[in-house]
């Protein structure tokens, strides 16, 4: 079973793929049968995956050497690309969280698209999306994991614009779809170049050629092609600046919000960055810009999403700055942290999104927290198990939050040493991001769970397949961290990473002061939410211009409104001008000379062959004039020969 | 002594006289006969080449036979054209024949 599995892993994504042709093509008008073989299909591909990861748990050298099956795709001279799967710990974690998340979300649709007119059309969609995100997970060639990346982007358009007769769903899968393709164009300036440079995209092979990239190519060409590839996982994962499409993506069902723009799609730019951060290792400038993104993304997402309102944008906005979180670890050099945290913030955050879900079901869709209240009597197992959400990613020990959270401090902390200049203020602004996330979090659950009861509100607890997984991310949001404990001598760290493995010895200090800050969050929000020892409002006065800055999500949308009307429409309006007269005016210029001319002429057309007979008269007799007075050279091309 | 020169001077004139007839008469038929002036000038011009370049032979008066041959025949058609144009218009005035004008 584990061998069949390691040489067949190709049918992790492909399984998925024949679920959406044949619910496409044949299972459409029956929402059972679709939504059953679409989960035996996910949960075919979940036992595949789970034997993948048990085989390359039992093949320690995986971790120096991956395992890589390829074939010729196409080729010609100069250029040839493979495609292939590759297998080593960091893509069999991958798998694991993808398939597992696809999973029980694809559960928990049962209960809530219960009765929705799309309700087959919505499992093809995830099970495309499935396919394709586990193709990206185990391209061994970055342009077959191009192809992917597009799908996968394909599929977030489609899913977030799933109840397209909402105009704010339409315009938020537009809005998505165009923002992430701004990066991809990055992404593909970046590809190219780098098969220019290196004359291979297979990623073993850069891999080899990244080590003495100088035979190559200057250290300021590369970080220049890093840092305009990198602009591809700035915008698929949600980066500053361009993280506006994120918490827009929210129009979508909940489920896709907890698949894609959670726990999957949106840390597929961390996981590319994260392939090739051999290349990001050559040259520490690009290095630096990653970490300086990731760590100020962070910070700013979770400052905005201190004022926000609705539930799901909330999580939204905790999304960008976890991401932002991994991005840092990859600046920092460490693939381990930052794959730890992606694995565990994929359990937590897949959970509080299923938990929000929950509660829009229950409530018809009310999403604002403030309409919320009081929702833990009657709805005890969303309630306690969103709770567990929000303490492991506020990082309380022992839950998985924790431990990513604290590596990720830690890697930072360690870079530190090596550039006090540029490490230092992220560590710093790392542990201020810590306390904000705390304390956001439990702003919300204090507010909606625990908050005082909304008497127009009827609540009421989930279907068991939606309280499933709801358990299952609870217990992994719990234990999921206990693979990478700083105790062990093989932990998370062993298995994935790059480079050089050592072995941290536990930084209690800084276990002691992150959890420190958590709970300083948590207690803050307990007085301000739930105690009402301060009153927020006040709060919120104090801090005015801040309030409001953070409240309008930093007004990034409406400037970027603004750039597009002002500078896009205004050069618009130049070119379109320009096009008008200055184009046109040439093409209608040389018309208008032809008619212009052909008005004048006209008049020498008399009809009269007496004129005509005259004008060449008079020619010849310009012509004779010529050849008795002229150049003999010239006569000599109406006698012909021309010697 | 009359000299090529001489025939040439007249040929000359004769053909500028049809010349000024084809280009300014008005009377279709008085073009058609400037037409034949300047044809006999030239013929007047090979026949006189022939005798005074003295070459062996008789090129010149055969050329000259020549174009007395197609002027007739290019009178038969100008005279056809005429009359076809007259059934037209009920005029030969040259000056009324602006099919071609604009």
């Amino acid at each position: 079973m584990v061998e069949f599995a390691m040489h067949n892993a190709w049918l992790i994504p492909l399984l998925p793929a024949i679920s959406f042709a044949v619910i496409a093509l044949l299972l459409w008008p029956w929402p059972k049968a679709s939504s059953t073989f679409s989960i035996l299909m996910i949960l075919t591909s979940f036992v595949l995956a789970v034997a993948v990861v048990y085989g390359v748990y039992t093949q320690p050298e995986l971790i120096e050497k991956s395992m890589v099956y390829s074939t010729r795709w196409f080729s010609m001279p100069g250029l040839r690309i493979d495609v292939g799967i590759m297998l080593d710990p960091t893509s069999a974690m991958m798998l694991w969280v993808v398939t597992l998340v696809a999973s029980l979300v694809q559960i928990y649709s049962l209960g809530y698209m219960e009765g929705d007119p799309g309700f087959s059309s919505f499992y093809a969609y995830l099970s495309l999306f499935a396919a394709s995100m586990l193709g990206l997970v185990l391209s061994s060639n970055l342009l077959q994991m191009f192809v992917f990346w597009e799908l996968v982007g394909l599929c977030s358009y489609l899913l977030i614009g799933f109840w397209f007769y909402k105009d704010s769903a339409r315009e938020a899968a537009k809005k998505a779809f165009i923002t992430t393709r701004v990066g991809d164009f990055g992404l593909l300036i970046g590809l190219l170049s780098l098969q220019l440079i290196f004359g291979t995209l297979n990623i073993p092979e850069l891999a080899e050629k990244a080590v003495n990239f100088q035979n190559y190519v200057s250290a300021g060409t590369l970080t220049l092609v890093l840092v305009v590839l990198f602009l591809g996982p700035i915008g698929k994962s949600g980066q500053f600046p361009l993280h506006v499409w994120l918490p827009d993506a929210m129009e979508g069902p909940t489920p896709v919000s907890a698949l894609i723009h959670a726990a999957t799609m949106v840390v597929a730019g961390v996981y590319l960055v994260g392939r090739i951060l051999f290349l990001f290792k050559a040259v520490p400038t690009a290095m630096h810009v990653v970490a300086i993104i990731g760590g100020f993304t962070a910070f700013f997402a979770a400052t905005i999403a201190l004022t926000q309102t609705e539930m799901k944008r909330i999580l939204a906005y905790s999304t960008i700055s976890q991401l932002g979180y991994m991005m840092l670890a990859l600046g920092a050099a460490s693939l381990t942290a930052s794959m730890f945290h992606l694995m565990t913030h994929a359990y937590f955050k897949a959970l509080m999104f299923l938990g929000a879900g929950s509660v829009l079901h229950a409530l018809h869709g009310k999403a604002h927290i403030h309409e919320m209240g009081g929702l833990y009597k009657k709805m005890p197992w969303t309630t306690w198990t969103f709770v567990i959400g929000a303490l492991a990613i506020a990082g309380i020990p022992p839950l998985a939050g924790f431990w990513s959270k604290d590596e990720i401090l830690l890697v930072v902390k360690e870079a530190a040493h090596e550039a006090p200049g540029i490490y230092t203020p992220l560590f710093w602004l790392a542990l201020v991001t810590a306390f904000l996330t705390a304390f956001y979090m439990f702003r919300q659950v204090f507010t909606a769970f625990f908050g005082p009861e909304k008497p127009e509100n009827h609540p009421h607890e989930a279907p068991w397949n939606m309280r499933l997984p709801l358990l299952i991310l609870a217990f992994f949001s719990i234990v999921g961290g206990w693979v990478g404990l700083p105790w062990l001598e093989k932990g998370f760290g062993y298995w994935v990473r790059m480079g050089e493995f050592h072995h941290a010895e536990p930084d209690y200090v800084l276990m002691g002061v992150s959890v420190l800050v958590a709970l300083a969050g948590i207690y803050l929000a307990y007085l301000m939410y739930l105690k009402k020892a301060i009153d927020p409002d006040k709060v919120a006065e104090k801090f005015g211009v801040l309030y409001k800055l953070s409240y309008n999500k930093y007004y990034i949308d409406e400037i970027y409104l603004w750039f597009n009307q002002m500078v896009v429409d205004g050069m618009g309006k130049i070119l379109y001008w320009f096009d008008l007269y200055i184009v046109d005016g040439i093409v209608n210029g040389i018309g208008a000379i032809t008619r212009g001319s052909g008005a004048v002429l006209r008049y020498t057309t008399t009809g009269n062959l007496q004129t005509y007979a005259l004008v060449i008269f008079m020619v010849i007799v310009v012509i004779t004039l010529y050849f008795a007075f002229g150049d003999a050279s010239f006569a000599s091309l109406f006698l012909g020969g021309g010697k | 002594m009359i000299t090529l020169a001489h025939y040439m001077l007249l040929s000359a004139v004769l053909f500028a006289i049809g010349l000024f007839g084809v280009l300014s008469k008005k009377n279709a038929i008085t073009v058609l006969v400037s037409t034949e002036i300047m044809l006999n000038a030239v013929n007047l011009n090979l026949i006189a080449i022939n005798k005074y370049i003295g070459v062996d032979g008789f090129y010149g008066q055969l050329m000259a036979l020549f174009v007395i041959a197609v002027a007739a025949a290019e009178v038969g058609v100008g005279l056809g054209i005429v009359i076809s144009m007259y059934r037209n218009k009920e005029t030969i005035s040259l000056d009324e024949f602006n099919f071609l004008k604009w």
